[in-house]
């Protein structure tokens, strides 16, 4: 069986075929050996925590908060339950990743959750997978089904003081259910919506109760860091920014997927594991982190390293890892007018800047890309980006906000030139056909369409 | 008004959280309840509200908010494709103008055999595979080139 390709560097990937993902299979690549060692030689939750914040692993869902950190936010002395929730909400458009590491590699998800579990002394954990990869959700509902009967979870665990119960729970097609607080309303059965932090989930989560919520890839890595310990983890990135990370690399590039590779890793090497520009066309810009974060102009792109510290200082976010590659023939416009809809489409409705402005963003970048502009659109667009970021609950205004801002920062001239002659500066004849289809919309968004009229 | 297959397999959903927070089961009971009957009548609403101890209209709520409960019939095949960006970049406007074409209806119609609905989808998370289509929400189908999406109608067609 060939071995599935994430790069040469790959951990959490590494000796996957696509068909080894059970638990028989995992116990042979040392799963589950992590969680024996904590267990047998009764380590001190603390220093669970310790070796955890030691490798600087940070959350991978986009935040890149310090894991460790985070974990010692869960207070000690809670009489009463505590929860560990898996986020696998995974919905933020170029983001793949933890797909791939739950239909390959489940296990490691569900024994970085015990071990979440028992250094934040919690007693159950949910895993949130939304319901568009249904298949993997019943996927990992059969392996935490085999960690159950093989005692890993449950009563007990492997006959020590440790008890854990895990399950799943659906998402079902709402990509604000991804931020954390969402997530929680969407677990106890209601609309995800945020909620007002603080308090925060740490010491008023789930049902109320103290609850640390992380990334799939977050909670994955922490059964290497503590086979292999901190220091190994963090040797694999750079200091602040430890362990290899999985991006997942769309657009125009020759084979789009997934590459783990170390943190620090320049963006032109991963550019290379992904086969290039395709068609031998010029790179013009790559959305680093998920769509929620700045574009970058290539120049910018290529001298930049993929870690958290050296994307923040080149002007954009690593986010969750979702480098989206244009090249020469993509229309800038045309390309955030389709984000600036998902925002739209995706606010959940409860802050008006963000209700209102991301309605307002579609509707000018909308007008602007068919030949309907006007030249003090861009200033508008601006001042409703300023007007919505850092003024809402969560940061999807400010996810809706910062791809309008950069796009206009760094290609301004291709809004002028739609704006002034009604049309693309990318020639037709070489842009592939793309961007949102044309079709009678959805009926809760008729009166929003009208108004653009 | 939902078999007993069905209320066993949420009967096991509502075993997942403490006894007293029923309400986080209703999820997984429209998505059950949508399984059997296709689409999500009032009556069936109404009837999860009744099993999980609800009110009416915080079922509603969740109903109405997440994208993948049908609150009207669809075709017999309810074909949802991601157009978002990365996709896009990728081929998935191509897939978009041949099922339109193969079908004859634009998204959001449903043919007049009522064999399939057409649905334009946001991100699924499977980005690097497009164009990825998913069919009545649980079964997805990636790398959908133009021959491909030919042999999944075809196929349906043929049920």
């Amino acid at each position: 069986m060939t071995l599935l390709d994430y790069g040469p560097d790959a951990i959490l990937m590494q000796g996957l075929d696509g068909r080894n993902w059970r638990l028989k299979d995992y116990e042979a690549r040392d799963g589950y050996q992590a969680l024996k060692k904590i267990l047998t030689q009764r380590m001190k939750p603390e220093e669970v925590i310790a070796e955890v914040k030691k490798s600087a692993l940070r959350g991978r869902g986009g935040a890149g908060f310090p894991t460790g950190l985070k974990w010692s936010f869960m207070p000690r002395q809670f009489a009463g339950p505590k929860y560990v929730v898996c986020n696998s909400d995974e919905g933020e458009p170029g983001t793949c990743k933890d797909r791939d590491l739950l239909r390959y590699n489940p296990h490691a998800v569900i024994e970085g959750m015990l071990i979440a579990g028992y250094a934040m002394s919690a007693s159950a954990g949910y895993h949130y997978i939304h319901g568009e990869i249904w298949e993997i959700y019943e996927q990992f509902e059969e392996a935490l089904a085999e960690a159950h009967a093989a005692g890993y979870v449950g009563n007990h665990i492997l006959g020590s003081e440790f008890s854990f119960e895990m399950y799943a729970h659906p998402g079902y097609g709402a990509y604000i259910c991804g931020e954390e607080t969402a997530l929680l309303e969407s677990l106890e059965g209601k609309k995800g919506m945020p909620r007002f932090k603080p308090p925060f989930p740490a010491s008023y989560g789930l049902y109320g109760k103290p609850t640390t919520i992380n990334n799939t890839e977050t909670f994955a890595a922490v059964p290497w860091i503590m086979r292999h310990g901190a220091d190994a983890f963090l040797a694999l990135g750079k200091p602040n920014n430890g362990g290899t990370k999985l991006f997942s690399v769309t657009g125009h590039v020759k084979r789009p997927g997934n590459y783990e590779v170390r943190l620090g890793t320049p963006f032109a090497r991963l550019l290379e594991m992904a086969g290039g520009v395709r068609g031998g066309r010029k790179l013009k810009g790559v959305i680093p982190g998920g769509s929620s974060m700045p574009v970058l102009p290539a120049d910018i792109m290529m001298a930049t390293d993929m870690d958290y510290d050296s994307i923040a200082k080149a002007g954009s976010m690593l986010g969750s890892g979702a480098v989206i590659v244009m090249d020469d023939s993509t229309c800038m416009v045309r390309a955030l007018e389709r984000l600036s809809y998902f925002y739209f489409e995706e606010s959940c409705g409860q802050c008006t800047p963000c209700r209102e402005g991301t309605g307002w963003l579609y509707r000018v970048v909308h007008r602007i890309e068919n030949g309907f502009g006007r030249m003090e659109d861009l200033a508008l667009l601006d001042d409703v980006s300023d007007n919505i970021a850092g003024r809402t609950i969560c940061a999807l205004g400010d996810a809706a906000a910062l791809p309008v801002k950069s796009f206009i920062k760094h290609f301004r001239a291709e809004f002028v030139h739609h704006i002034e002659h009604r049309g693309c500066l990318v020639h037709k004849d070489v842009e592939p056909k793309w961007g949102r289809v044309d079709a009678p919309h959805e009926p809760h968004l008729a009166n929003h369409m009208a108004e653009a009229a | 008004m939902l078999s007993a297959e069905s209320l066993k397999k949420l009967e096991r959903e509502i075993a997942k959280y403490p006894p007293e927070r029923k309400q986080s089961a209703v999820m997984s009971a429209l998505i059950i309840a949508q399984d059997e009957k296709g689409w999500l009548s009032s009556e069936v609403l109404d009837f999860v509200a009744r099993y999980l101890g609800m009110p009416s209209v915080a079922v509603y709520e969740v109903a109405s908010f997440y994208a993948m409960y049908n609150l009207e019939p669809t075709g017999t095949y309810k074909l949802t494709l991601c157009t978002n960006l990365p996709c896009g970049l990728q081929g998935a406007l191509d897939a978009a103008d041949h099922l339109r074409q193969r079908l004859r209806i634009n998204f959001n119609e449903t043919t007049p055999d009522g064999h399939f609905t057409l649905k334009e989808g946001e991100c699924f998370g499977a980005c690097a595979m497009a164009p990825v289509l998913l069919v009545n929400n649980k079964k997805m189908h990636d790398y959908m080139s133009n021959e491909k999406l030919d042999r999944l109608l075809d196929e349906l067609g043929r049920q």
